[in-house]
């Protein structure tokens, strides 16, 4: 397919700050009609940004957007679907009271005499929702159709305005192997009908199956692209971390001590039909993979009490250990980095001292009286030992970048030199060089004798950090894969619940 | 010093002065200790909402809380009870009072402008009931009359008055509690943020608890405080809409109704400038019925000023 001279969509040096973070910097970007373009990267490498500010959500701080070669600018999402450029959120935004019909249309109902021309409204949906293969009656409400086939329905609203440019970011973060696969046909259809895709992704299998063109992004800046034929596994990781994987997760191999942490046939609140069985030893890092949704968060929560179990038993160095709070579990020695730090691991509004120090407030107390020069020593401390880059300790932790606020809530723990050390998703959102020290600390916690349960979506962290991985599908453990078994096949067929051929 | 603090203070001065210089009457010592009275009586139903507010909550049922244990203790002392057990008695019940407040809010998971509107109807129904909506007065309990609304001579003319003495003792104990304990920390970080405190180990439910209780003892107390003052008490009307004086106070005072945010001097200082106000419109003979009027917009224009230089240095910060 010969390349047309003036490209679809093509951006030139575009930059975006937010307070405490270079998001984008110089970024570049083209597109070709027809042409599924994968865009990947580490998070917070920019991803997000880049689709943002392309589908007129936010704009940009610098740089300029061309479309069939003439500059545009998008001051909201009705300004790009203007001119044919439509983002599939991850979080999907339909109207789950409402039809199909009603939701492809949704605010652009074909009307008579100011009354909605139910007819042409379901001839044309039914049209639309034929191009990406759902074949369903146009009054079918959207909430009952499963995940998969709501996303379709999305990017079937999409191409009723027109789209050229379809964005899709993550979309089959939620979708089961076989949804994912028809979503990949509809793609591939889209794109012989001239349309062309902007894919990003964390599924660098997905990515070698689907796109014509790899664009590479690091730290907010083009890594790199890779045409065609230079689509491989190795060398976009070697992209996206700027080194070879070995170098980067820079693992030693543990002896895992005695045993610390044991559930037996622990049931969350979320998912009550599923039990768990898992033991976890000092000094030993375990991941925790599977799809979003699957309960991993759900299970972390529930070991560290924020949702007390509903059956089954824990211990904690053998003793009987039911946490109902959080603040039972910190008693007996665990702590959690949350998967939603700001919402969870920190108080945004306070200052770097008062979070750094809000956990061993207690223990540092003088009848009930705050100690401010323990205060001060905690938080200097984990200001050292992390090397948080804050101007003071009283700057408040909503003004640090993601990487400094993620080191903020490890800090408040490490204080409490706890036992057991949960992290969720411990590296989102932050950049590779605070990634890189993330590991490190893993690494050197775990050498000091933490037992470390990770939970990540990152299937290279989990291949580069655990020393075995268990994989949860459906609020259960589908399997457990010891370090020499740990393949990103592997975790995806389990995660998937596809199970292991023997 | 915080900036809020400064502004509050410079409003108060500036009236202050204002009002001085066009009456000379107005710093009369009888006219003074009448201000630092009332002024006291309304710092201290504005601390204990403080509390409240600083959790992200709200409480409308204090004016009614102040009916009800001024006409109760009203009551009892007329039907003989021992001073001391009724003042107990009234004390224990704004505690009770307050912890339903916040089992309602904490276990019930019910929003607090509800729980406590309800409150507010109920108690001033509870004072008319059981009074049978009598008026009553005080006589014969010069002693009660002497502790609640007794003076404490300075100069020849000027004394101060007992609630001021009060209004020491509660903001002290009040400022200590939010600014040097680990609870008032918790407490702040709690209004902030609730799940994120819940996450850090911080016993969030009893917390918001603790802070009902002190919001509804205090306005026990100014009920107390209040029925000396006046020397006799109307069920059906005494403390009416005094919440909204003392949320008024909280609020221009620093605190935020989101949460998490709010200091006892600044309401101290918030509730002396309503007072002021009151005291400015007879004094300079602006017409009483402008009075509402006049306290609104004072309040609003602090509180705007209040986020527009939160904006600004937020900004500053930023960069």
């Amino acid at each position: 397919m010969a390349a047309p001279v003036t490209p679809l969509l093509e951006v030139r040096g575009l930059g975006k700050r937010f307070p405490g973070v270079r998001a984008l910097h110089d970024a570049r970007l083209t597109l070709g009609h027809g042409e599924v373009l994968a865009v990947i990267g580490e998070n917070g490498a920019g991803k997000s940004t880049l689709m943002k500010i392309l589908a007129g959500v936010q704009p940009a701080d610098t740089g300029e957007i061309f479309i069939d070669g003439q500059p545009v600018q998008f001051q909201s999402v009705r300004e790009a679907l203007a001119q044919g450029v439509a983002l599939i959120h991850q979080e999907l935004n339909l109207a789950a009271n409402l039809d199909l019909a009603a939701n492809i249309f949704l605010g652009r109902e074909p009307h008579k005499f100011g009354f909605i021309d139910h007819a042409t409204l379901h001839a044309e949906a039914e049209e639309h929702l034929r191009r990406v293969g759902l074949d369903l009656p146009t009054d079918t409400l959207v909430g009952d159709l499963p995940i998969g086939r709501q996303q379709l329905v999305e990017i079937a609203k999409a191409l009723s305005c027109e789209a050229r440019v379809l964005i899709m970011d993550e979309p089959t973060s939620s979708l089961s192997q076989h949804e994912s696969e028809t979503l990949f046909e509809v793609v591939r259809d889209l794109r012989a009908q001239g349309i062309s895709v902007i894919y990003i992704s964390h599924r660098l299998g997905e990515v070698t199956e689907l796109a014509d063109r790899v664009l590479v992004l690091r730290d907010g800046e083009n890594a790199g692209e890779l045409s065609r034929g230079e689509i491989n596994h190795d060398a976009m990781v070697r992209l996206m971390v700027g080194r070879d994987l070995e170098q980067f997760y820079d693992r030693k191999q543990h002896d895992p001590g005695d045993l610390v942490l044991e559930l037996e046939d622990v049931r969350t609140p979320a998912h009550p039909h599923a039990e768990i069985s898992l033991q976890l030893r000092v000094g030993e890092i375990v991941g925790i993979a599977g799809l979003v949704g699957s309960g991993r968060t759900e299970l972390l929560q529930t070991i560290f009490g924020v949702t007390p179990s509903v059956g089954g038993q824990m211990r904690m160095a053998g003793e009987p250990f039911a946490p109902r709070n959080p603040r039972e579990a910190i008693r007996a020695g665990l702590a959690l980095a949350p998967e939603d730090r700001k919402q969870h691991g920190l108080i945004l509004q306070m200052a770097v001292r008062e979070n750094a120090s809000l956990a061993s407030l207690s223990r540092d107390q003088q009848n009930g009286f705050l100690n401010f020069n323990a205060e001060e020593k905690v938080a200097t401390e984990a200001v050292e030992q992390l090397a948080i880059k804050t101007p003071n300790l009283d700057q408040a932790t909503v003004n640090l970048s993601g990487g400094n606020q993620q080191k903020v809530v490890l800090g408040k723990w490490l204080a409490l030199k706890p036992r057991v050390l949960l992290l969720d998703e411990p590296t989102r959102g932050i950049d590779v060089g605070a990634k890189r020290e993330m590991y490190r600390l893993m690494e050197q916690l775990a050498a000091d004798g933490v037992a470390i349960l990770f939970v990540s979506s990152e299937l290279e962290e989990v291949l580069g950090m655990a020393d075995r991985a268990l994989v949860m599908h459906e609020g259960r453990l589908a399997g457990e894969l010891a370090r020499d078994q740990l393949s990103e096949q592997a975790v995806m067929q389990l995660a998937t619940g596809t199970p292991l051929a023997a | 010093m915080k900036k809020n603090i400064i502004g509050i203070l410079g409003l108060l001065i500036a009236i202050f002065v204002i009002t001085a210089v066009l009456n000379p009457k107005f710093i009369s010592a009888y006219n003074m200790q009448n201000l630092v009275k009332w002024s006291s009586l309304y710092a201290i139903m504005g601390v204990g909402v403080a509390f409240v507010i600083i959790t992200g909550g709200i409480d409308l049922s204090i004016g009614s809380v102040i009916g009800l244990t001024a006409s109760l203790l009203a009551f009892t002392l007329g039907k003989n009870w021992d001073p001391a057990v009724a003042i107990c008695a009234m004390l224990g019940l704004s505690a009770l009072i307050g912890l339903v407040h916040g089992l309602l809010v904490t276990k019930a998971k019910l929003q607090p402008f509800v729980v406590t509107l309800c409150g507010l109807l109920i108690y001033r129904g509870m004072a008319r009931w059981v009074t049978d909506n009598q008026s009553m007065g005080f006589k014969g309990h010069d002693q009660l009359n002497e502790i609640f609304s007794g003076k404490i001579p300075i100069t020849d003319t000027f004394a101060l008055p007992m609630p001021f003495v009060f209004l020491v003792v509660i903001s002290v104990a009040a400022a200590l509690f939010l600014n040097r304990t680990i609870w008032g920390r918790y407490l702040l970080a709690l209004g902030n943020n609730e799940e994120g405190a819940r996450y850090s180990g911080i016993q969030t439910d009893n917390l918001k608890i603790a802070a009902y209780v002190i919001c509804s003892l205090l306005a026990g107390i100014s009920g107390i405080l209040f029925a000396f003052e006046l020397d006799s008490v109307q069920p059906a009307q005494t403390g009416e809409f005094y919440e909204l004086y003392a949320i008024a106070a909280a609020v221009l005072g620093g605190c935020s109704l989101r949460g998490g945010e709010g200091g006892i001097l600044g309401v101290i200082i918030a509730a002396a400038v309503i007072r002021l106000i009151y005291n400015s419109i007879n004094m300079l003979g602006i017409s009483t019925h402008l009075e509402y009027a006049i306290l609104g917009i004072v309040i609003l224009v602090g509180v705007v000023a209040d986020e527009l230089l939160k904006r600004y240095t937020a900004k500053r910060a930023a960069r």
